[in-house]
């Protein structure tokens, strides 16, 4: 049983994943980490068929990773979508099909905007200001329907996405731990969901919950 | 002493040279003038162009009767000879080998339309410059080719840096200008360029910069929409997207008569003497 939410704010994107892994109804790890950063501002959730999973994962980090080498600046948030959807979509065509479905948030530092892809193995791409993926999806949507506005602050949103988890908690019947991160201008942050206000902590030490992304954040724009 | 290394565009020759390469730039220095001048409101380009002459039928080619204009209406724009749109977001001027430059564009259409499909944007204005600068380099290199004889100046605009103006050659090489200029006279241009270029240009004030220049280059002492090619790349006002716009020969002729530069009145248009060179089918710089 797998989960994942988005949520988008005034400017930042909440990203937040389960972390176990297993096969059927046994779970064989509980700190498995299913977000992966992909650039200084870009960031994604993924689950679906294991092993499938990291695989994609890395190639599309790697290649992300060689654009931004030969290019001096990282995909911006749309076109990184755009290249992932178009992945996905070659794959299904092939004689073996990646499984994965993903989240894929990301901070526009041109435009100083935030981005949320929902898309799924079948090479679907939706731009949506809040998603799920996995069997969150039954019970949180409506969570969000709910409580999720436009331009709601960090700690708003941080509300709403506890508002989800408590859900899950409640209607699930497996207990799952999730992994959460911030992207904003600054950066990708680290987000401790059973903390009172995680947002101070990372007001208050920037560097400390700083994730550490494969490119270095380079200067981009006037 | 260099014919022995003329022959061969692969092959250095004793004092360290590629001959073919430096030719090919030759060819250049010989074609019409194309030069541009970046401001912060957008970039002007204005090109000389060298096939005229009142038997020359343009009615079906771009740029012909009323062609040009902003946006996709560009795409059609110039007169088919130096101006030419390569993306929504990049206009490029050439000068060298006409039929180099129409396999050029080709290609650049074509990187910029894969760039497109893979990453759903506008091609980065240095990445396509890359792409065409990749393949004129390879030319250098590889046996039993000759170089591009055709250098260029991109004009674009993308969200990472903004507007933009490169200059490239046939050796591959190419470098980031505010005010630069190619083909005949480009030595006298550039020294007029840095005399006149201030950094808080507006676009209007690039514009006539750009065509004054022109007017003292140029042989002629009056300029025409005959003899010119004109384009500009803009930001929309309202969706703050790049515009490319190339002008129409009314469109020009009103700038260089508002400038007192020229322009022929509508009625004289294709009535003009024009040298009309009659070289049509060779391979001529243009």
């Amino acid at each position: 049983m797998e989960c994942s939410f988005g949520i988008t704010g005034k400017d930042y994107v909440l990203i937040a994943a389960d972390t176990s892994a297993g096969r059927s109804i046994v779970r064989m790890k509980s700190d498995e980490n299913k977000i992966k950063t992909l650039g200084p501002h870009l960031a994604m959730a993924y689950g679906g068929e294991p092993g499938d999973t990291n695989n994609f994962a890395e190639y599309i980090e790697r290649n992300l990773r060689l654009y931004h080498i030969r290019n001096h600046f990282p995909l911006l948030p749309p076109s990184a979508s755009a290249w992932i959807r178009r992945t996905l979509a070659e794959s299904i065509r092939s004689r073996k099909p990646y499984a994965v479905n993903l989240l894929l948030g990301g901070y526009d530092t041109t435009t100083d905007l935030p981005h949320l892809y929902w898309i799924d193995y079948l090479g679907t791409k939706a731009i949506v200001p809040y998603a799920a993926h996995g069997m969150g999806v039954y019970v949180s949507l409506s969570t969000m329907d709910k409580w999720w506005y436009e331009g709601m602050d960090k700690r708003e949103g941080i509300e709403v996405l506890k508002k989800c988890v408590d859900e899950v908690e409640k209607r699930l019947t497996v207990a799952l731990k999730f992994n959460c991160i911030l992207i904003d201008k600054n950066g990708i942050h680290k987000i401790d969901l059973s903390e009172q206000d995680p947002i101070a902590k990372v007001e208050a030490s920037p560097e400390e919950t700083a994730v550490e992304a494969p490119n270095p954040p380079i200067e981009v724009g006037a | 002493m260099a014919r022995r290394y003329d022959s061969r565009t692969t092959i250095f020759s004793p004092e360290g040279r590629l001959f073919q390469v430096e030719y090919a730039m030759e060819a250049i220095s010989h074609a019409g003038t194309v030069l541009a001048v970046l401001s912060k409101e957008g970039i002007a380009m204005a090109a000389e162009k060298k096939v005229t002459g009142k038997l020359l039928d343009l009615s079906l080619a771009p740029g012909g009767s009323g062609m040009g204009g902003e946006g996709t209406e560009a795409w059609m724009g110039g007169g088919g000879e130096k101006i030419f749109l390569l993306n929504n977001n990049i206009l490029a001027g050439l000068a060298g080998i006409t039929s180099d430059a129409n396999s050029l564009v080709n290609f650049a259409r074509n990187s910029a339309q894969k760039h497109l499909f893979s990453y759903d944007e506008d091609i980065p204005v240095e990445m396509l410059v890359q792409r065409l600068c990749d393949m004129k380099q390879g030319y250098t290199q590889f046996g039993g080719l000759r170089p591009f004889g055709v250098a260029l100046l991109y004009m674009g605009w993308d969200p990472l840096y903004g507007f933009q103006l490169y200059q490239s050659d046939p050796s591959g090489n190419y470098s980031g200008w505010k005010a630069t200029c190619i083909g005949s006279n480009h030595s006298s241009a550039a020294s007029l360029l840095k005399q006149d270029y201030k950094e808080d240009l507006t676009l209007e004030e690039a514009k006539s910069l750009c065509l004054k220049v022109m007017s003292k280059t140029m042989d002629s002492t009056k300029l025409s929409s005959e003899k010119l090619e004109f384009a500009t790349m803009t930001l929309h006002p309202e969706s703050k997207q790049p515009l490319a716009k190339i002008f129409r020969t009314s469109e020009l002729d009103e700038l260089l008569q508002k400038l007192e530069l020229g322009g022929t009145p509508d009625e004289a248009i294709g009535a003009g003497e024009g040298s009309g060179s009659a070289v049509g089918n060779v391979a001529m710089s243009t």
